[in-house]
């Protein structure tokens, strides 16, 4: 056996049997699951709760306005004086709705007051205030002389149809689509970047600390222990990945259908269910409509840029994590370095999720994707939308490149670093290892 | 007799500092060679360019008249000053894998281990985490990692530190027989006894240079001060003090010895011993006479001193 592949057996296999990494393999999708159930679960408990609500309506237009429904209840307590509204509704109500008496129907514009304890939510004044309107518009239509009726049946609703000059139709939505399916490919990367890059640094480190390293490299090429290392940690990334995604798709079955089953059990077939089972209908022959147009996404483009992203990125990378574990002694050392890495980075999913999806074929959309630092990220979540070949050819051969260089210079970091023990070193020592 | 190793005006430098300055050694073939120096003389940077772990700035090293190739390193067996092993991975698995870092064969490094383990009596650590064993007890497999792949040239930086006195022994005693077995070995050590005990060849580095370099004996007789330690019984001691500071110069000393002598330390100037012995025969019993041979330690501090 080569002596690299022996280094990548021996990463590999140390990574793997690894306590906290078993632990965090079969651990996440557990917790992910779990949060994502929880979360369900609790905004159905926060949707249980109604929201009781008083109003004293001096003018008489508004009470009968206020219908109830699922989360909220009207209470009309017009009949007492206000005082003793405001008295009743401090004690057990949420709040209250105040019409005071006015001459013309329109005045109620700036006159409805809301008093209550706690703060309203958006939604609770964004719907009071819907009701308002609704009733000084339906008085301006009847002073103008306007059938309120007509007038609805006179109001048009349209949709623009979307096509491409190749004559496929496309949907309205389906920019959202491509800004989720590049993003989430982007987002992978970044985050296989932060967490494996931070294994590798963490493993040069230990060897470090451990003193082992002067044994290994009297025997190998510092070049041969750091790509070993790289290659063996993203071994065991890639694994902890497919069993991340394996158990995360079967945990959510297994939850969804748990889930599914309870709600099916504790009520009988109800009208409103009814609706809900036909929009269903709706919602599934859209979505089919959608999976279609995501099928005619350029998949195949897709998956091979992210291969290739997925390992230039990578590498280009955690050579430098590897060059940052070599240079300092402990992980608390690395702080201070590992901020340079971890901007462009961060910078590249910004971009991705604002500028891509506004103008995914902008100026600073396509520079960040041609950028070497950035363009694992940016490119895939402009892939999507298109991308000339030109452009993309010439953000792999930059990141190609620089990923050469960028080993080169890491394994020159490499080499030095791991030799000095018990110091900091500084920006300036970093740049002086270079000319060892 | 060839030469094991041959280094030949290596120089070093790290940024402005120089670490080696044009230094020249040779390694007898089937020697223990003293490798001695104050910290930060740079002796680890030249272990270093021996191990191919850092290449010289210029000079060329030979490994048994070849000049240095990446493939010499299975024919080094190397332990630093600063050693350890993976805490976390088990004793048996981490000497075969550090075995086949060196290029040797699965099978053979299996072979070879089953050797030492049962010659160490340490069968039942095989399926240990280092961190479970006790720091001597890692510094054996250390010792066994070290020579395992049967190198020609052993390098030893430090060897017996950490190592409790029966171990040091143990080690001591391994050393010696692989020695006797053909291998050659170079000793870095602070530790003075050792070198005076086991080395035959001893070469001092003092910031960056080579300055004494040969057989241990030679050097030894290069820095003889022809100094005697006389113990005498007399009953005229100031007669006789009278007579030798005539000729010599004389001061008091102390070694240890059964009888209540006077002890003096003569150095001889340019007479013989026998002028000196004529003299104290005169007054009385001779009961020590002893040339006073410069110990290891003493070339030591005087050359770096100097």
């Amino acid at each position: 056996m080569s002596i690299i592949s022996l280094i990548i057996k021996r990463e590999f296999i140390a990574k793997v049997r690894n306590k906290s990494f078993i632990v965090m393999t079969f651990l996440s999708p557990l917790l992910f699951v779990g949060m994502a159930v929880l979360v369900g679960f609790l905004s159905t408990m926060n949707k249980d709760s109604v929201t009781q609500i008083a109003i004293h309506d001096e003018s008489g237009l508004l009470k009968k306005e206020f219908k109830n429904d699922k989360f909220t209840h009207y209470t009309d307590l017009s009949a007492m004086p206000f005082k003793t509204a405001k008295d009743t509704a401090s004690n057990s109500y949420e709040g209250l709705i105040f019409v005071p008496k006015v001459t013309a129907v329109q005045d109620l514009k700036e006159k409805v007051e809301y008093i209550s304890e706690d703060s309203p939510s958006l939604d609770f004044i964004s719907d009071v205030e819907e009701v308002i309107d609704s009733v000084i518009t339906q008085e301006n239509l009847k002073v103008l002389g306007f059938d309120a009726e007509k007038i609805d049946k006179a109001k048009a609703d349209s949709s623009l149809k979307l096509s491409k000059f190749s004559g496929e139709e496309s949907l309205k939505g389906l920019n959202e689509i491509k800004v989720v399916i590049g993003g989430l490919f982007g987002y992978l990367i970044m985050m296989f970047i932060v967490i494996y890059g931070n294994f590798v640094m963490r493993s040069v480190i230990e060897e470090k600390t451990s003193r082992i390293i002067e044994i290994i490299i009297s025997s190998v090429k510092p070049y041969q222990l750091m790509m070993g290392k790289i290659i063996g940690n993203s071994l065991a990334g890639i694994l902890q990945f497919l069993i991340w995604a394996i158990v995360g798709t079967l945990l959510f079955f297994i939850a969804s259908s748990f889930l599914g089953l309870q709600m099916g059990t504790s009520s009988t077939v109800s009208p409103e269910m009814m609706d809900a089972a036909t929009a269903n209908v709706d919602k599934m022959a859209k979505l089919q409509m959608y999976i279609n147009e995501i099928s005619n996404l350029p998949l195949t483009t897709l998956i091979i840029a992210f291969i290739i992203y997925f390992i230039g990125g990578y590498f280009l990378y955690s050579s430098l994590y590897a060059a940052i574990g070599a240079a300092v002694d402990s992980e608390t050392d690395s702080q201070q370095f590992l901020l340079p890495i971890i901007m462009p980075l961060i910078l590249g999913v910004y971009i991705g999720f604002f500028t891509v999806i506004n103008d995914p074929h902008g100026t600073v959309a396509t520079v960040f994707s041609i950028i070497p630092f950035t363009s694992p990220i940016v490119m895939l979540m402009r892939i999507p939308f298109g991308v000339p070949l030109w452009q993309l050819a010439l953000s792999i051969v930059l990141l190609f490149g620089t990923f050469i260089f960028v080993v080169w210079f890491a394994a020159k970091i490499y080499r030095v670093g791991i030799l000095m023990y018990g110091k900091k070193p500084t920006w300036k020592e970093l740049y002086k290892w270079l000319k060892y | 007799m060839g030469n094991i190793l041959e280094v030949q005006n290596v120089v070093k430098q790290y940024g402005d500092y120089t670490a080696l300055n044009k230094v020249s050694l040779q390694v007898p073939t089937g020697s223990i060679y003293g490798l001695l120096g104050p910290n930060g003389a740079g002796k680890t940077s030249l272990i270093r360019i021996i191990n191919q772990i850092t290449m010289p700035d210029s000079g060329t090293v030979l490994l048994d008249g070849e000049l240095l190739k990446p493939e010499h390193v299975q024919y080094i067996g190397y332990m630093p000053e600063e050693r350890g092993l993976y805490k976390t991975m088990k004793v048996g698995e981490q000497c075969l894998y550090l075995a086949q870092l060196k290029g040797m064969p699965l099978s053979e490094a299996k072979k070879q281990l089953k050797y030492w383990f049962e010659k160490f009596e340490i069968e039942s650590w095989w399926d240990k985490k280092i961190q479970e064993l006790s720091k001597g007890m890692a510094q054996k497999i250390q010792f066994i990692v070290t020579v395992l792949h049967q190198p020609k040239l052993l390098i030893l930086d430090e060897p017996f530190s950490g190592f409790d006195p029966v171990n040091a022994n143990l080690i001591k005693d391994e050393i010696i027989e692989l020695n006797k077995k053909g291998t050659s070995i170079i000793f870095s050590t602070h530790r003075m006894e050792s070198v005076e005990e086991m080395c035959d060849y001893i070469a001092l580095i003092h910031k960056s240079n080579k300055l004494i370099e040969g057989k241990l004996e030679d050097v030894k007789r290069q820095f003889r001060s022809n100094t005697f330690q006389v113990g005498i019984l007399t009953n005229d001691v100031e007669g006789l003090m009278v007579k030798l500071t005539q000729k010599f110069k004389i001061d008091q000393t102390h070694f240890k010895s059964l009888n209540d002598d006077l002890k003096l330390e003569v150095a001889l100037g340019e007479h013989t011993s026998n002028e000196l012995l004529s003299i104290l025969t005169n007054f009385g019993q001779v009961t020590h006479f002893v040339e006073k041979i410069p110990s290891v330690n003493d070339i030591f501090i005087q050359t770096v001193s100097k």
